[in-house]
């Protein structure tokens, strides 16, 4: 089973992200800022980072910066969740090594859509209409 | 909603759309219409089937379009765009060397995310495609529909499914909670108002037909008939894309699936030969190309 790192200082943000992947079959642990996920890595390299922007003590901007420093930093697939929706935000954040984005708010459709573009997850059975 | 107000839309919606609903599908009709008899200012669906049967032209049109419109991503199901960047195109691109020019039709466009996720494929391999003439062609039967399509104007929501994050950066421009595509991939996207059931022949001849998720609405001779007019549209060594629950093998033999390329279908050789199904490629003549 693959595991998320679910970054966010919102306890509600977090309760939703986890029933979310959980439903798509990862283990969840939970950080409530960038330092505590920083720990978090250090004891185990999660597949995933869903990662919020702005939380206290450390921001999800500088937990990127610090993860890919980390040996074994460059392994996650770190995905964003965040309302900081411009394209200034987005370009920064990919430019540190961000695999994907999400804007607030999202859904299950939405995480599950780009957990796929990163290969985090197989393929659906193809939709129909 | 009662059995004959649901037979009489049924038999309404398959005249004007071939739209062709099972007997079990008020659920569908009903999430649908009831947002229109809102919109519409009326109370409900029953005074929205009274205006339908009184004959109102304009909510005719509205009841066929809010029923056949459907749910669309970019990049929908994948498969079908990596099918195109990594099958289609290169064949495409050594069959038309001489030409340097690609045709290719949306036929159920829908709000544009089709034709822009291929008209986004086709800018990544723009360096393969210097000096070629590139045209995609979206067509629907809702005009609501393809002026969105126009547009190029998606929510947040919209650009979060479907659309890898790259994409968006490169090929939208953000306007508040809105993001639109930029001028020059509209610019690739012509947009035609079009009834499948209609006669299709005038847009010219295409090497490659996406027609994806709209057959299965339609019954069996339909669908047939609309395999055999799309055949005297697709090049000799072009081809088709059809849905993922849809096929042509047991309906008609002028077109034949490409193994192992699940939702592909080329030409079938053999019969467009015997049916003189070639066309000329009329509208690229008269568009002086």
């Amino acid at each position: 089973m693959k595991t998320c790192l679910v970054v966010d200082d919102s306890s509600v943000v977090r309760k939703i992200a986890r029933r979310i992947l959980e439903g798509l079959a990862f283990t969840v642990i939970e950080a409530e800022d960038g330092a505590k996920a920083v720990e978090a890595c250090k004891v185990a390299m999660p597949d995933a980072v869903l990662l919020d922007w702005n939380m206290p003590v450390m921001d999800g901007f500088e937990f990127l910066i610090e993860l890919r420093r980390m040996p074994g930093g460059d392994v996650p697939k770190v995905v964003f969740c965040t309302t900081e929706n411009g394209i200034d935000h987005i370009s920064r954040a990919l430019n540190a090594g961000a695999n994907e984005y999400i804007m607030k708010p999202f859904d299950k459709d939405i995480v599950a859509a780009k957990f796929q573009e990163v290969g985090l997850l197989a393929l659906d059975v193809p939709t129909e209409a | 909603m009662t059995p004959p107000d649901y037979e009489y839309l049924r038999k309404l919606l398959k005249d004007h759309s071939g739209l062709d609903l099972s007997a079990d599908k008020q659920y569908l009709i009903e999430s649908r219409l009831l947002p229109l008899a809102r919109k519409c200012g009326l109370s409900g669906i029953p005074d929205l089937v009274t205006k339908v049967r009184g004959g109102s032209s304009s909510h005719i049109a509205q009841v066929v379009e809010a029923m056949t419109t459907n749910e669309t991503f970019f990049f929908r199901d994948k498969v079908p765009f990596d099918h195109f960047r990594d099958t289609m195109m290169p064949e495409i691109l050594k069959a038309r060397a001489a030409r340097r020019s690609v045709r290719i039709w949306c036929a159920a466009g829908s709000t544009g995310q089709e034709p822009y996720s291929l008209a986004m494929c086709l800018k990544e391999m723009s360096t393969a495609l210097a000096g070629w003439r590139v045209e995609i062609v979206a067509t629907d039967l809702s005009q609501e529909v393809l002026e969105k399509s126009k547009a190029g104007i998606y929510s947040q929501f919209e650009v979060q499914r479907g659309l890898p994050i790259q994409m968006l950066v490169k090929y939208f421009k953000q306007s508040g909670e809105f993001w639109q595509v930029n001028p020059e991939l509209r610019a690739m996207v012509q947009h035609r108002q079009l009834n499948l059931l209609h006669d299709f022949s005038q847009l010219g001849a295409f090497d490659i037909i996406f027609c994806r998720n709209v057959l299965i609405y339609f019954d069996q001779d339909t669908k047939i008939n609309i395999f055999n007019r799309l055949a005297r549209l697709v090049e000799a060594d072009g081809f088709l894309v059809l849905g993922a629950a849809e096929t042509v093998v047991g309906l008609t033999d002028t077109f034949k699936p490409v193994p192992e390329r699940r939702g592909l279908y080329r030409p079938n050789a053999a019969r467009a030969a015997a049916a003189g199904a070639v066309m000329p490629r009329v509208a690229a003549a008269a568009a002086g190309r």
